[in-house]
Protein backbone atom coordinates (compact mmCIF):
# COMPACT_ATOMS: atom_id res chain seq x y z
CA UNK A 1 0.00 0.00 0.00
CA UNK A 2 1.30 3.42 -0.86
CA UNK A 3 1.06 6.41 1.44
CA UNK A 4 -2.08 7.91 -0.04
CA UNK A 5 -3.88 4.60 0.43
CA UNK A 6 -2.78 4.34 4.05
CA UNK A 7 -3.87 7.89 4.70
CA UNK A 8 -7.26 7.12 3.18
CA UNK A 9 -7.60 4.05 5.35
CA UNK A 10 -6.83 6.03 8.51
CA UNK A 11 -9.15 8.89 7.55
CA UNK A 12 -12.09 6.64 6.72
CA UNK A 13 -11.63 4.69 9.96
CA UNK A 14 -11.68 7.95 11.89
CA UNK A 15 -14.87 9.05 10.16
CA UNK A 16 -16.38 5.66 10.99
CA UNK A 17 -15.38 6.06 14.63
CA UNK A 18 -16.98 9.52 14.76
CA UNK A 19 -20.19 8.10 13.31
CA UNK A 20 -20.17 5.30 15.86
CA UNK A 21 -19.69 7.88 18.61
CA UNK A 22 -22.96 9.48 17.51
CA UNK A 23 -24.97 6.38 16.74
CA UNK A 24 -24.15 4.48 19.93
CA UNK A 25 -25.70 7.09 22.28
CA UNK A 26 -28.87 7.17 20.16
CA UNK A 27 -29.36 3.44 20.66
CA UNK A 28 -28.31 3.70 24.32
CA UNK A 29 -30.85 6.42 25.06
CA UNK A 30 -33.66 4.41 23.53
CA UNK A 31 -32.66 1.17 25.23
CA UNK A 32 -32.25 2.97 28.56
CA UNK A 33 -35.79 4.37 28.36
CA UNK A 34 -37.27 1.04 27.27
CA UNK A 35 -35.48 -1.05 29.91
CA UNK A 36 -36.36 1.29 32.77
CA UNK A 37 -39.86 2.12 31.63
CA UNK A 38 -41.30 -1.09 30.23
CA UNK A 39 -41.77 -2.76 33.62
CA UNK A 40 -44.17 -0.09 34.86
CA UNK A 41 -46.36 0.02 31.79
CA UNK A 42 -49.59 -1.80 32.37
CA UNK A 43 -53.15 -1.53 31.16
CA UNK A 44 -53.95 0.46 34.28
CA UNK A 45 -51.05 2.86 33.71
CA UNK A 46 -52.29 3.62 30.21
CA UNK A 47 -55.99 3.91 31.01
CA UNK A 48 -56.26 5.34 34.53
CA UNK A 49 -56.02 8.90 35.79
CA UNK A 50 -53.14 9.88 38.08
CA UNK A 51 -53.82 9.53 41.80
CA UNK A 52 -52.23 10.71 45.07
CA UNK A 53 -50.69 13.83 43.55
CA UNK A 54 -49.37 11.90 40.52
CA UNK A 55 -47.46 9.43 42.72
CA UNK A 56 -49.73 6.57 41.63
CA UNK A 57 -52.29 5.69 39.00
CA UNK A 58 -51.87 6.22 35.28
CA UNK A 59 -51.41 8.87 32.64
CA UNK A 60 -54.59 8.48 30.60
CA UNK A 61 -55.60 12.18 30.68
CA UNK A 62 -52.13 13.17 29.45
CA UNK A 63 -52.32 10.70 26.55
CA UNK A 64 -55.77 11.95 25.58
CA UNK A 65 -54.60 15.56 25.87
CA UNK A 66 -51.66 14.98 23.55
CA UNK A 67 -53.80 13.10 21.00
CA UNK A 68 -56.38 15.92 21.01
CA UNK A 69 -53.64 18.51 20.57
CA UNK A 70 -52.18 16.61 17.63
CA UNK A 71 -55.60 16.34 15.95
CA UNK A 72 -56.31 20.02 16.59
CA UNK A 73 -52.92 21.00 15.23
CA UNK A 74 -53.51 18.98 12.07
CA UNK A 75 -56.96 20.50 11.47
CA UNK A 76 -55.48 23.99 11.40
CA UNK A 77 -52.04 23.48 9.91
CA UNK A 78 -52.67 20.92 7.15
CA UNK A 79 -55.13 22.94 4.99
CA UNK A 80 -53.28 26.20 5.56
CA UNK A 81 -49.88 24.64 4.87
CA UNK A 82 -50.97 22.83 1.70
CA UNK A 83 -52.74 25.90 0.31
CA UNK A 84 -49.70 28.06 1.02
CA UNK A 85 -47.48 25.51 -0.75
CA UNK A 86 -49.86 25.45 -3.74
CA UNK A 87 -49.62 29.21 -3.84
CA UNK A 88 -45.83 29.14 -3.83
CA UNK A 89 -45.45 26.42 -6.45
CA UNK A 90 -48.41 26.91 -8.78
CA UNK A 91 -49.53 30.52 -8.52
CA UNK A 92 -46.81 32.81 -7.25
CA UNK A 93 -44.89 34.88 -9.73
CA UNK A 94 -41.31 35.77 -8.93
CA UNK A 95 -41.93 39.12 -7.29
CA UNK A 96 -41.15 40.83 -4.02
CA UNK A 97 -44.25 39.45 -2.29
CA UNK A 98 -43.36 35.87 -3.14
CA UNK A 99 -39.86 36.36 -1.90
CA UNK A 100 -41.31 37.70 1.35
CA UNK A 101 -43.51 34.63 1.70
CA UNK A 102 -40.52 32.34 1.15
CA UNK A 103 -38.38 34.27 3.61
CA UNK A 104 -41.21 34.14 6.14
CA UNK A 105 -41.41 30.35 5.87
CA UNK A 106 -37.67 30.18 6.61
CA UNK A 107 -37.97 32.52 9.55
CA UNK A 108 -41.06 30.87 10.93
CA UNK A 109 -39.10 27.62 11.09
CA UNK A 110 -36.34 29.35 13.04
CA UNK A 111 -38.47 30.95 15.74
CA UNK A 112 -37.76 29.24 19.09
CA UNK A 113 -40.63 27.17 20.44
CA UNK A 114 -40.80 29.21 23.64
CA UNK A 115 -41.36 32.38 21.59
CA UNK A 116 -44.31 30.60 19.96
CA UNK A 117 -45.49 29.98 23.49
CA UNK A 118 -45.38 33.71 24.29
CA UNK A 119 -47.04 34.55 21.00
CA UNK A 120 -49.81 31.98 21.44
CA UNK A 121 -50.38 33.25 24.95
CA UNK A 122 -50.80 36.90 23.87
CA UNK A 123 -52.79 36.26 20.70
CA UNK A 124 -54.97 33.24 21.47
CA UNK A 125 -55.21 33.11 25.25
CA UNK A 126 -55.48 36.84 25.96
CA UNK A 127 -56.43 38.79 22.84
CA UNK A 128 -58.91 36.29 21.38
CA UNK A 129 -60.15 35.29 24.87
CA UNK A 130 -59.72 31.57 24.25
CA UNK A 131 -58.16 31.14 27.69
CA UNK A 132 -55.70 28.36 28.48
CA UNK A 133 -57.40 25.79 26.31
CA UNK A 134 -56.93 22.95 23.86
CA UNK A 135 -57.98 25.35 21.11
CA UNK A 136 -55.31 27.91 22.01
CA UNK A 137 -52.66 25.20 22.31
CA UNK A 138 -53.59 23.60 18.99
CA UNK A 139 -53.48 26.94 17.19
CA UNK A 140 -50.06 27.71 18.68
CA UNK A 141 -48.68 24.31 17.70
CA UNK A 142 -50.29 24.66 14.25
CA UNK A 143 -48.39 27.87 13.49
CA UNK A 144 -45.21 26.22 14.70
CA UNK A 145 -45.82 23.20 12.43
CA UNK A 146 -46.62 25.30 9.34
CA UNK A 147 -43.08 25.72 7.96
CA UNK A 148 -42.38 21.98 7.91
CA UNK A 149 -45.70 21.20 6.23
CA UNK A 150 -45.22 23.98 3.68
CA UNK A 151 -41.67 22.90 2.85
CA UNK A 152 -42.64 19.22 2.50
CA UNK A 153 -45.73 20.03 0.40
CA UNK A 154 -43.72 22.38 -1.75
CA UNK A 155 -41.18 19.67 -2.51
CA UNK A 156 -43.96 17.19 -3.23
CA UNK A 157 -45.68 19.58 -5.66
CA UNK A 158 -42.41 20.50 -7.35
CA UNK A 159 -41.56 16.83 -7.92
CA UNK A 160 -44.65 16.34 -10.11
CA UNK A 161 -43.34 16.54 -13.71
CA UNK A 162 -44.01 19.77 -15.51
CA UNK A 163 -45.45 17.92 -18.51
CA UNK A 164 -48.52 16.92 -16.44
CA UNK A 165 -49.42 20.58 -16.11
CA UNK A 166 -48.69 21.37 -19.75
CA UNK A 167 -50.88 18.54 -21.01
CA UNK A 168 -53.73 19.46 -18.72
CA UNK A 169 -53.58 23.14 -19.66
CA UNK A 170 -53.31 22.31 -23.36
CA UNK A 171 -56.57 20.34 -23.11
CA UNK A 172 -58.30 23.49 -21.96
CA UNK A 173 -58.37 22.84 -18.21
CA UNK A 174 -58.22 25.88 -15.99
CA UNK A 175 -55.33 26.47 -13.63
CA UNK A 176 -57.23 25.24 -10.58
CA UNK A 177 -58.51 22.17 -12.45
CA UNK A 178 -54.94 21.37 -13.41
CA UNK A 179 -53.77 21.66 -9.83
CA UNK A 180 -56.75 19.77 -8.46
CA UNK A 181 -56.76 16.81 -10.89
CA UNK A 182 -53.28 16.58 -12.38
CA UNK A 183 -50.87 17.77 -9.70
CA UNK A 184 -52.34 17.41 -6.22
CA UNK A 185 -53.19 13.66 -6.43
CA UNK A 186 -49.56 12.85 -7.18
CA UNK A 187 -48.24 15.16 -4.48
CA UNK A 188 -50.43 13.81 -1.67
CA UNK A 189 -47.95 11.15 -0.43
CA UNK A 190 -45.22 13.74 0.05
CA UNK A 191 -47.66 16.09 1.75
CA UNK A 192 -48.82 13.37 4.14
CA UNK A 193 -45.28 12.27 4.99
CA UNK A 194 -44.29 15.82 5.88
CA UNK A 195 -47.47 16.41 7.84
CA UNK A 196 -47.16 13.30 9.99
CA UNK A 197 -43.51 14.14 10.65
CA UNK A 198 -44.29 17.67 11.76
CA UNK A 199 -47.18 16.44 13.91
CA UNK A 200 -44.86 14.00 15.65
CA UNK A 201 -42.67 16.97 16.55
CA UNK A 202 -45.71 18.88 17.80
CA UNK A 203 -46.66 15.89 19.97
CA UNK A 204 -43.30 16.04 21.73
CA UNK A 205 -43.13 19.82 22.21
CA UNK A 206 -43.42 21.27 25.68
CA UNK A 207 -42.45 24.93 25.48
CA UNK A 208 -45.33 26.14 23.23
CA UNK A 209 -47.98 24.53 25.43
CA UNK A 210 -46.61 25.71 28.78
CA UNK A 211 -48.79 28.83 28.90
CA UNK A 212 -51.41 28.00 26.29
CA UNK A 213 -53.00 24.72 27.30
CA UNK A 214 -51.08 22.60 29.77
CA UNK A 215 -52.67 21.74 33.08
CA UNK A 216 -50.35 20.85 35.95
CA UNK A 217 -52.63 18.25 37.44
CA UNK A 218 -56.10 17.56 36.06
CA UNK A 219 -57.08 13.97 36.73
CA UNK A 220 -60.08 13.99 34.39
CA UNK A 221 -60.65 14.27 30.68
CA UNK A 222 -61.22 17.71 29.14
CA UNK A 223 -64.89 18.58 28.60
CA UNK A 224 -64.50 20.72 25.48
CA UNK A 225 -61.93 22.43 23.29
CA UNK A 226 -62.11 25.41 25.64
CA UNK A 227 -60.93 23.27 28.52
CA UNK A 228 -57.36 22.90 29.77
CA UNK A 229 -55.71 19.54 29.32
CA UNK A 230 -52.74 17.56 30.54
CA UNK A 231 -50.20 16.61 27.88
CA UNK A 232 -47.53 13.91 27.90
CA UNK A 233 -44.41 16.08 27.46
CA UNK A 234 -45.54 18.63 30.03
CA UNK A 235 -46.53 15.84 32.40
CA UNK A 236 -43.05 14.33 32.13
CA UNK A 237 -41.55 17.76 32.83
CA UNK A 238 -43.79 18.23 35.86
CA UNK A 239 -43.18 14.85 37.45
CA UNK A 240 -39.44 14.91 36.85
CA UNK A 241 -38.73 18.45 38.06
CA UNK A 242 -41.68 20.15 39.75
CA UNK A 243 -43.04 17.59 42.17
CA UNK A 244 -40.72 15.93 44.68
CA UNK A 245 -40.77 12.22 45.50
CA UNK A 246 -42.42 10.93 42.37
CA UNK A 247 -41.33 7.31 41.88
CA UNK A 248 -38.73 7.30 39.13
CA UNK A 249 -40.45 4.36 37.39
CA UNK A 250 -43.45 6.55 36.66
CA UNK A 251 -41.23 9.14 34.98
CA UNK A 252 -39.51 6.44 32.92
CA UNK A 253 -42.80 4.88 31.89
CA UNK A 254 -44.18 8.29 30.89
CA UNK A 255 -41.05 8.97 28.85
CA UNK A 256 -41.42 5.59 27.19
CA UNK A 257 -45.05 6.21 26.25
CA UNK A 258 -44.13 9.61 24.80
CA UNK A 259 -41.21 8.20 22.81
CA UNK A 260 -43.35 5.28 21.60
CA UNK A 261 -46.11 7.64 20.45
CA UNK A 262 -43.66 9.81 18.53
CA UNK A 263 -41.96 6.76 16.96
CA UNK A 264 -45.30 5.32 15.95
CA UNK A 265 -46.10 8.53 14.08
CA UNK A 266 -42.68 8.47 12.43
CA UNK A 267 -43.22 4.87 11.44
CA UNK A 268 -46.54 5.78 9.82
CA UNK A 269 -44.77 8.48 7.84
CA UNK A 270 -42.02 6.07 6.72
CA UNK A 271 -44.56 3.42 5.66
CA UNK A 272 -46.60 6.01 3.76
CA UNK A 273 -43.49 7.13 1.94
CA UNK A 274 -42.41 3.59 1.04
CA UNK A 275 -45.94 2.60 -0.01
CA UNK A 276 -46.41 5.51 -2.38
CA UNK A 277 -42.89 5.41 -3.74
CA UNK A 278 -43.65 1.99 -5.22
CA UNK A 279 -46.69 3.36 -7.00
CA UNK A 280 -44.88 6.35 -8.41
CA UNK A 281 -45.47 6.81 -12.12
CA UNK A 282 -42.35 8.70 -13.08
CA UNK B 1 -71.33 30.33 -13.76
CA UNK B 2 -70.93 28.44 -10.45
CA UNK B 3 -67.64 26.84 -11.49
CA UNK B 4 -66.03 30.20 -12.09
CA UNK B 5 -67.21 31.44 -8.71
CA UNK B 6 -66.01 28.42 -6.76
CA UNK B 7 -62.69 28.57 -8.57
CA UNK B 8 -62.38 32.23 -7.72
CA UNK B 9 -63.01 31.48 -4.05
CA UNK B 10 -60.49 28.64 -3.97
CA UNK B 11 -57.79 30.61 -5.73
CA UNK B 12 -58.41 33.51 -3.38
CA UNK B 13 -57.98 31.29 -0.34
CA UNK B 14 -54.79 29.85 -1.86
CA UNK B 15 -53.34 33.32 -2.21
CA UNK B 16 -54.48 34.35 1.27
CA UNK B 17 -52.86 31.24 2.78
CA UNK B 18 -49.59 32.30 1.21
CA UNK B 19 -49.82 35.81 2.58
CA UNK B 20 -50.95 34.68 6.01
CA UNK B 21 -47.50 33.17 6.59
CA UNK B 22 -45.98 36.64 6.27
CA UNK B 23 -48.66 37.96 8.60
CA UNK B 24 -47.72 35.39 11.27
CA UNK B 25 -44.04 36.35 11.29
CA UNK B 26 -45.05 39.99 11.42
CA UNK B 27 -47.52 39.37 14.26
CA UNK B 28 -44.99 37.44 16.34
CA UNK B 29 -42.59 40.36 16.02
CA UNK B 30 -45.32 42.94 16.66
CA UNK B 31 -46.59 41.33 19.86
CA UNK B 32 -43.09 40.89 21.26
CA UNK B 33 -42.28 44.49 20.39
CA UNK B 34 -45.50 45.85 21.87
CA UNK B 35 -45.02 44.18 25.24
CA UNK B 36 -41.30 44.96 25.29
CA UNK B 37 -42.09 48.64 24.74
CA UNK B 38 -44.38 48.50 27.77
CA UNK B 39 -41.32 47.56 29.81
CA UNK B 40 -39.13 50.26 28.31
CA UNK B 41 -41.66 52.94 29.23
CA UNK B 42 -40.66 52.45 32.87
CA UNK B 43 -37.34 50.70 32.59
CA UNK B 44 -34.47 52.17 30.52
CA UNK B 45 -33.50 50.12 27.44
CA UNK B 46 -29.82 50.57 28.28
CA UNK B 47 -30.26 49.02 31.73
CA UNK B 48 -32.01 46.07 30.11
CA UNK B 49 -29.47 45.48 27.36
CA UNK B 50 -26.32 46.13 29.39
CA UNK B 51 -27.45 45.38 32.94
CA UNK B 52 -25.43 42.61 34.53
CA UNK B 53 -27.98 41.56 37.12
CA UNK B 54 -31.27 39.72 36.60
CA UNK B 55 -33.17 40.15 39.87
CA UNK B 56 -36.83 40.27 38.87
CA UNK B 57 -38.37 40.01 42.32
CA UNK B 58 -35.99 42.16 44.37
CA UNK B 59 -36.95 45.72 45.27
CA UNK B 60 -36.28 47.59 43.03
CA UNK B 61 -36.23 44.79 40.43
CA UNK B 62 -33.33 44.56 38.00
CA UNK B 63 -33.82 43.27 34.49
CA UNK B 64 -30.30 43.09 33.07
CA UNK B 65 -30.28 40.65 30.16
CA UNK B 66 -26.48 40.17 30.07
CA UNK B 67 -26.31 37.12 32.41
CA UNK B 68 -29.00 35.33 30.41
CA UNK B 69 -27.45 36.27 27.09
CA UNK B 70 -24.05 35.04 28.29
CA UNK B 71 -25.70 31.85 29.55
CA UNK B 72 -27.14 31.24 26.09
CA UNK B 73 -23.83 32.09 24.40
CA UNK B 74 -21.77 29.82 26.69
CA UNK B 75 -24.06 26.85 26.19
CA UNK B 76 -24.33 27.43 22.45
CA UNK B 77 -20.60 27.85 21.80
CA UNK B 78 -19.78 24.64 23.67
CA UNK B 79 -22.58 22.71 22.04
CA UNK B 80 -21.48 23.83 18.58
CA UNK B 81 -17.80 23.08 19.30
CA UNK B 82 -18.84 19.56 20.24
CA UNK B 83 -21.38 18.80 17.55
CA UNK B 84 -19.95 20.41 14.40
CA UNK B 85 -16.87 18.17 14.05
CA UNK B 86 -18.91 15.09 14.97
CA UNK B 87 -21.82 16.03 12.74
CA UNK B 88 -19.79 16.99 9.67
CA UNK B 89 -17.55 13.95 10.15
CA UNK B 90 -20.45 11.54 10.22
CA UNK B 91 -22.12 13.34 7.30
CA UNK B 92 -18.89 12.68 5.36
CA UNK B 93 -18.98 9.03 6.42
CA UNK B 94 -22.66 8.60 5.54
CA UNK B 95 -22.47 10.27 2.15
CA UNK B 96 -19.04 9.12 0.92
CA UNK B 97 -17.83 6.06 2.78
CA UNK B 98 -20.70 3.92 4.05
CA UNK B 99 -22.04 1.22 1.71
CA UNK B 100 -25.65 1.65 0.66
CA UNK B 101 -27.44 -0.58 3.23
CA UNK B 102 -25.44 0.91 6.12
CA UNK B 103 -26.21 4.37 4.79
CA UNK B 104 -29.95 3.73 5.11
CA UNK B 105 -29.59 2.38 8.64
CA UNK B 106 -27.51 5.38 9.73
CA UNK B 107 -29.89 7.87 8.16
CA UNK B 108 -32.89 6.28 9.89
CA UNK B 109 -31.05 6.39 13.23
CA UNK B 110 -30.38 10.10 12.77
CA UNK B 111 -34.06 10.59 11.96
CA UNK B 112 -34.94 8.73 15.15
CA UNK B 113 -32.70 11.06 17.13
CA UNK B 114 -34.45 14.06 15.56
CA UNK B 115 -37.79 12.77 16.77
CA UNK B 116 -36.89 12.19 20.43
CA UNK B 117 -38.76 14.90 22.38
CA UNK B 118 -36.45 17.35 24.14
CA UNK B 119 -38.20 16.85 27.46
CA UNK B 120 -37.17 13.17 27.38
CA UNK B 121 -33.52 14.12 26.88
CA UNK B 122 -33.86 16.67 29.67
CA UNK B 123 -35.19 13.96 31.96
CA UNK B 124 -32.26 11.67 31.10
CA UNK B 125 -29.93 14.61 31.73
CA UNK B 126 -31.30 14.98 35.25
CA UNK B 127 -31.19 11.36 36.29
CA UNK B 128 -28.21 10.09 34.31
CA UNK B 129 -25.89 12.52 32.50
CA UNK B 130 -25.84 15.14 35.30
CA UNK B 131 -24.76 12.70 38.03
CA UNK B 132 -22.21 11.10 35.67
CA UNK B 133 -20.59 14.48 34.94
CA UNK B 134 -20.70 15.50 38.60
CA UNK B 135 -18.74 12.42 39.59
CA UNK B 136 -16.48 12.58 36.52
CA UNK B 137 -15.44 16.22 37.00
CA UNK B 138 -15.86 16.35 40.77
CA UNK B 139 -18.43 19.15 40.55
CA UNK B 140 -20.67 20.56 43.25
CA UNK B 141 -23.66 19.86 41.04
CA UNK B 142 -24.23 18.03 37.77
CA UNK B 143 -26.86 20.60 36.80
CA UNK B 144 -24.52 22.94 34.94
CA UNK B 145 -23.73 24.44 31.56
CA UNK B 146 -21.76 21.44 30.32
CA UNK B 147 -24.65 19.00 30.85
CA UNK B 148 -26.85 21.32 28.82
CA UNK B 149 -24.21 21.76 26.09
CA UNK B 150 -23.73 18.02 25.67
CA UNK B 151 -27.46 17.37 25.36
CA UNK B 152 -27.92 20.33 23.01
CA UNK B 153 -25.02 19.12 20.87
CA UNK B 154 -26.75 15.75 20.67
CA UNK B 155 -30.03 17.40 19.67
CA UNK B 156 -28.44 19.61 17.01
CA UNK B 157 -26.74 16.65 15.30
CA UNK B 158 -29.66 15.65 13.04
CA UNK B 159 -29.90 19.20 11.64
CA UNK B 160 -26.17 19.42 11.02
CA UNK B 161 -25.81 15.90 9.62
CA UNK B 162 -28.74 16.03 7.21
CA UNK B 163 -27.98 19.48 5.78
CA UNK B 164 -24.22 18.79 5.49
CA UNK B 165 -24.99 15.50 3.81
CA UNK B 166 -27.27 17.24 1.29
CA UNK B 167 -24.46 19.68 0.59
CA UNK B 168 -21.90 16.89 0.06
CA UNK B 169 -24.22 14.85 -2.16
CA UNK B 170 -25.06 17.99 -4.13
CA UNK B 171 -21.48 18.48 -5.36
CA UNK B 172 -21.54 17.78 -9.13
CA UNK B 173 -20.41 14.31 -10.24
CA UNK B 174 -17.99 15.82 -12.71
CA UNK B 175 -15.85 17.18 -9.85
CA UNK B 176 -15.39 13.66 -8.52
CA UNK B 177 -14.77 12.19 -11.94
CA UNK B 178 -12.17 14.82 -12.75
CA UNK B 179 -10.36 14.17 -9.45
CA UNK B 180 -10.42 10.39 -9.92
CA UNK B 181 -9.26 10.86 -13.48
CA UNK B 182 -6.19 12.69 -12.21
CA UNK B 183 -5.41 9.74 -9.95
CA UNK B 184 -6.67 11.11 -6.61
CA UNK B 185 -7.80 8.59 -4.00
CA UNK B 186 -11.37 8.74 -2.65
CA UNK B 187 -10.13 10.43 0.52
CA UNK B 188 -8.11 13.04 -1.38
CA UNK B 189 -11.16 13.77 -3.51
CA UNK B 190 -13.40 14.06 -0.47
CA UNK B 191 -11.00 16.21 1.55
CA UNK B 192 -9.64 18.53 -1.14
CA UNK B 193 -12.45 18.70 -3.70
CA UNK B 194 -15.85 17.76 -2.29
CA UNK B 195 -15.58 19.28 1.18
CA UNK B 196 -14.45 22.73 -0.05
CA UNK B 197 -17.11 22.72 -2.77
CA UNK B 198 -19.78 21.95 -0.18
CA UNK B 199 -18.56 24.58 2.26
CA UNK B 200 -21.51 26.98 1.79
CA UNK B 201 -23.98 24.22 2.53
CA UNK B 202 -21.99 23.08 5.54
CA UNK B 203 -21.82 26.63 6.88
CA UNK B 204 -25.60 26.82 6.48
CA UNK B 205 -25.86 23.57 8.43
CA UNK B 206 -23.77 25.04 11.22
CA UNK B 207 -25.87 28.22 11.32
CA UNK B 208 -29.11 26.25 11.45
CA UNK B 209 -27.57 24.12 14.20
CA UNK B 210 -26.77 27.30 16.14
CA UNK B 211 -30.36 28.48 15.68
CA UNK B 212 -31.66 25.17 16.95
CA UNK B 213 -29.41 25.27 20.03
CA UNK B 214 -30.13 28.91 20.93
CA UNK B 215 -33.87 28.33 20.73
CA UNK B 216 -34.05 25.06 22.63
CA UNK B 217 -35.89 25.48 25.90
CA UNK B 218 -36.80 22.38 27.86
CA UNK B 219 -33.41 20.70 28.03
CA UNK B 220 -31.62 23.81 29.27
CA UNK B 221 -34.37 24.62 31.72
CA UNK B 222 -34.18 21.13 33.20
CA UNK B 223 -30.43 20.54 33.39
CA UNK B 224 -28.45 23.81 33.55
CA UNK B 225 -29.19 24.62 37.18
CA UNK B 226 -31.31 27.75 36.70
CA UNK B 227 -28.86 30.29 38.06
CA UNK B 228 -29.43 33.69 36.39
CA UNK B 229 -25.90 34.96 37.10
CA UNK B 230 -22.98 35.66 34.79
CA UNK B 231 -21.50 32.17 34.41
CA UNK B 232 -17.91 31.82 35.66
CA UNK B 233 -17.32 28.71 33.62
CA UNK B 234 -19.21 26.11 31.64
CA UNK B 235 -18.98 23.81 34.68
CA UNK B 236 -21.12 26.20 36.77
CA UNK B 237 -24.91 26.45 36.86
CA UNK B 238 -26.27 29.11 34.50
CA UNK B 239 -29.49 30.10 32.78
CA UNK B 240 -30.34 30.83 29.16
CA UNK B 241 -32.76 33.31 27.59
CA UNK B 242 -35.23 30.54 26.73
CA UNK B 243 -35.19 28.92 30.16
CA UNK B 244 -35.83 32.29 31.82
CA UNK B 245 -39.03 32.84 29.84
CA UNK B 246 -40.26 29.30 30.37
CA UNK B 247 -39.37 29.23 34.04
CA UNK B 248 -40.62 32.64 35.15
CA UNK B 249 -43.66 33.27 32.96
CA UNK B 250 -45.88 31.16 35.20
CA UNK B 251 -44.91 33.15 38.29
CA UNK B 252 -45.48 36.66 36.95
CA UNK B 253 -48.56 38.79 37.25
CA UNK B 254 -49.99 39.76 33.85
CA UNK B 255 -49.12 43.39 33.05
CA UNK B 256 -46.34 43.68 35.62
CA UNK B 257 -42.84 44.91 34.77
CA UNK B 258 -41.52 41.39 35.21
CA UNK B 259 -44.11 40.06 32.73
CA UNK B 260 -43.11 42.63 30.10
CA UNK B 261 -39.43 41.99 30.79
CA UNK B 262 -39.92 38.36 29.73
CA UNK B 263 -41.35 39.55 26.41
CA UNK B 264 -38.29 41.76 26.00
CA UNK B 265 -36.17 38.65 26.53
CA UNK B 266 -38.32 36.97 23.88
CA UNK B 267 -37.65 39.88 21.53
CA UNK B 268 -33.89 39.48 22.01
CA UNK B 269 -34.26 35.78 21.26
CA UNK B 270 -36.36 36.49 18.17
CA UNK B 271 -33.77 38.98 16.89
CA UNK B 272 -30.95 36.45 17.37
CA UNK B 273 -32.68 33.51 15.68
CA UNK B 274 -34.06 35.74 12.91
CA UNK B 275 -30.55 36.92 11.97
CA UNK B 276 -29.09 33.41 12.22
CA UNK B 277 -31.74 31.98 9.91
CA UNK B 278 -31.35 34.86 7.52
CA UNK B 279 -27.61 34.19 7.25
CA UNK B 280 -28.18 30.44 6.93
CA UNK B 281 -30.62 31.09 4.10
CA UNK B 282 -28.03 33.22 2.30
CA UNK B 283 -25.48 30.39 2.56
CA UNK B 284 -28.05 27.85 1.36
CA UNK B 285 -28.91 29.98 -1.64
CA UNK B 286 -25.23 30.33 -2.46
CA UNK B 287 -24.81 26.57 -2.11
CA UNK B 288 -27.65 25.88 -4.54
CA UNK B 289 -25.94 27.93 -7.21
Amino acid sequence: MNRAKIRQHVAFSLLGAVTLLIVAPILLVILYVIINGAGTISWEFLTAAPRQGMKAGGIFPAIVGTVLLVIGTMLFSLPLGVLAAIYLVEYASDDLLTRMVKLSVVNLSGIPSIVYGLFGFTLFVLLLHLGTSILAGSLTLAIMSLPVIITASKEALESVPFTYREISLSLGASRWQTVRYCVLPYAIPGVLTGTVLSLSRAAGETAPILFTVAAFYLPRLPHSVFDQAMALPYHLYVISTQVPNIPIEISFATALVLVALVFLMNLVSIILRAHYRKKRLW
Amino acid sequence: MPRKISEFIIELSIKLSGYVVVVFVFLVFLFLLRDSLSLFRHYPVGDFLFGTEWLPISDPPKFGVVPLLLGSIYVTVWAILICVPLGVGSAMFISEVAPRPLKHVLKSLVEILASIPSVVLGFLGIIWLGPVLRNGFGLATGMCGLTGSLLLAFMALPTIISISEDALVGVPRTYREAAFGLGATRWQTLWRIILPSASSGILAAVMLGVGRVVGETMVVMMVTGNAPVIPGSILKPLRTLTATIAGEMGETVGGSEHYFALFAVGLVLFAITFSINFIADLFLRKARK
